[in-house]
């Protein structure tokens, strides 16, 4: 049994998220292999070949790899399932993995079973569903299961000390039905949100963008990320990548301070699984503080500066 | 251009959901149903493209049981100008949807098909890209902006790290974000209008398709319960428990 993972990679980095999908097909058991497709690899495939577990580096190269449009990058993957045999395929649950595996298993004419939280064994899998109301679990009788791994689900193994052997495979030529035109990246010196210890998530509490200054202070002194619940996003203080909840990020750090949020069902499904939960919002009916370890019912806009200068 | 747009009858967005007793599913009896959020921004931009002169006419499609025809009326109501039901009281994955929407898209020969990006009742996000797959269709997913510009389609898609503008052949598949649009109210004379407009009624069996799935549910329980903390007075406080009793910063 062989388990195909893709990497996530930008800008010759690897993505912390595939780190915890490589986690969760050592829990499945069986050798993996981690594909890494894209442009200028050289470099990128030595560290992938480092990542713990990991036994064999898949790499293609191609420029209609680039920016991993879905229909270049699928049926490279499905072509590699059914030359090798794979029994699972696996992709960080990223917008980009989201966008090209559910196109990779329907070429593969298999069902995808989405954003996994727990492996209990290796035809079943709990996935969240509702917005994170429910956990289902899910039994595949798939010949190949395609599965995208929720990476706070999963511990990250380590991206040192392994020694994969690397090995070229053809890249498939591009399908000609879609271009890369643009991108707009959202510049921060912080964390990334998703893999984050700490967050600081503001919302409609805060008023307007300007407001926000208030978050990046504290939340540079804490060397946190900082998160938006929608209500902030389409409020437009902040940009949407910044949104955590069903439809943005879902993040589980070690701290969440969640500052002008009510808690709607939506945002509770992007952080409940956070380690300790802190609330600052001055209504006390609001339904985060159902969730808080701690609560504060404050003004933020006196409470925030005063937490700031307390650490 | 024709435009083809399936939209999903799921529990209503503010509901809180409870899982049956015997764990066998999430307790559906006398919930309050609606339109799946995404899908009324996939009726919107339709309906939008239509206003702008380009869309000639829109097909708003959904699979699902003989009430999803409620929400069929929603979409003809809010603008769309026939209605297809797929009735198939089977609880349905993600692939056998993608399957039976790529029959009737083979029917109607669409130039545009939009779906919503995930229900949030199966919360899989697996359809539109399925569907891409299975017509051999280029795909703009989580799109938050749809441009016609001739033969081609340029789409500002949300990704993780800011914004990706793609453009793709058309037909093409699109999937809409939560910032796509603002969708309309349908007006009471709308809504009286919806209920003359066509609604057609096939099934899995006319269309060929097997709806067979590989995946079976075992179980469907309660996420663990967070208990509620504690309040806090002070700013203070808060930061003697963050650092004493928590030990997180």
């Amino acid at each position: 049994m062989a388990i195909l993972v893709i990497a996530e990679h930008s800008a010759g980095v690897l993505a912390g998220a595939t780190l915890n999908t490589v986690a969760a097909a050592q829990k499945i058991g069986g050798d993996i292999h981690l594909l890494l497709a894209g442009e200028n690899l050289a470099a990128l495939s030595e560290v992938a070949a480092k990542v713990a577990g990991v036994n064999k580096v898949l790499v293609a190269e191609s420029s209609a790899l680039a920016h991993l449009l879905p229909e270049n990058v699928a049926p490279l993957v499905a072509g590699l399932v059914q030359q090798n045999g794979y029994s699972h395929v696996l992709a960080p649950a990223s917008t980009n993995g989201k966008n090209y595996l559910p196109r990779v298993a329907a070429l593969l004419d298999v069902d995808q079973i989405s954003e996994i939280i727990e492996v209990v064994s290796a035809d079943t899998f709990k996935r969240p569903i509702y917005a994170g109301n429910a956990i289902a679990t899910v039994q595949s009788s798939a010949a190949v299961k395609v599965i995208s791994v929720r990476s706070t689900g999963f511990d990250a193994v380590a991206a040192e000390g392994g020694s994969a052997s690397v090995e070229a495979v053809t890249a498939a030529a591009d399908a000609g039905k879609s271009a890369f035109v643009g991108e707009e990246l959202a510049k921060s010196e912080r964390p990334e949100l998703t893999a984050a210890k700490i967050v600081v998530s503001g919302g409609r509490g805060m008023q307007n963008g300007d407001n926000f200054k208030l978050l990046y202070a504290l939340a540079d002194k804490l060397g946190a990320a900082v998160g938006a619940s929608r209500a902030a996003v389409d409020a437009g203080f902040v940009p949407n990548d910044m949104q955590v909840g069903q439809t943005g990020k879902i993040v589980a750090p070690q701290l969440y301070v969640a500052v002008g949020i009510s808690g709607a069902i939506q945002h509770l499904a992007g952080m409940k699984d956070s380690k300790v939960i802190v609330a600052i919002n001055k209504d006390e009916e609001a339904p985060i503080f159902q969730v808080a370890d701690y609560g504060l019912v404050a003004d933020l806009f006196s409470a925030v500066p005063e937490l700031e200068k307390a650490l | 251009m024709k435009v083809l747009v399936a939209v999903k009858r799921v529990v209503d967005y503010n509901v809180k959901v409870r899982v049956k007793a015997d764990n066998s599913a999430v307790d559906l009896a006398n919930v309050k149903m609606a339109m799946n959020p995404f899908c009324e921004i996939a009726i919107e931009e339709a309906v939008r493209l239509k206003e702008k002169g380009i869309a000639s006419e829109i097909i708003a499609v959904s699979v699902g049981p003989a009430a999803a025809q409620e929400q069929l009326r929603t979409a003809l109501a809010l603008g769309a100008d026939r209605a297809i039901l797929v009735e198939s009281s089977a609880d349905l994955n993600s692939l056998a949807v993608a399957k039976l929407l790529k029959a009737v898209v083979d029917k109607e020969q669409p130039s545009l098909i939009i779906l919503g990006k995930q229900a949030i009742d199966s919360d899989n996000n697996q359809t539109g890209q399925m569907l891409a797959a299975l017509c051999g269709y280029a795909q703009g997913t989580f799109a938050s902006k749809v441009e016609v510009a001739g033969e081609k389609l340029k789409v500002t898609r949300e990704i993780d790290g800011g914004l990706q503008t793609v453009e793709l052949a058309l037909p093409a598949v699109v999937t809409t974000d939560l910032r796509l649009n603002e969708p309309r109210y349908a007006s009471l004379p709308n809504i009286m209008k919806a209920k003359k407009k066509p609604l057609e009624t096939l099934t899995p069996d006319s269309l060929g398709v097997s709806v067979a799935s590989t995946l079976q549910t075992l179980k469907v329980e309660a996420p663990p319960v967070r208990q509620a903390g504690i309040k806090v007075k002070s700013v203070e406080e808060l930061v003697e428990k963050l650092k004493n009793e928590a030990k997180v910063i």
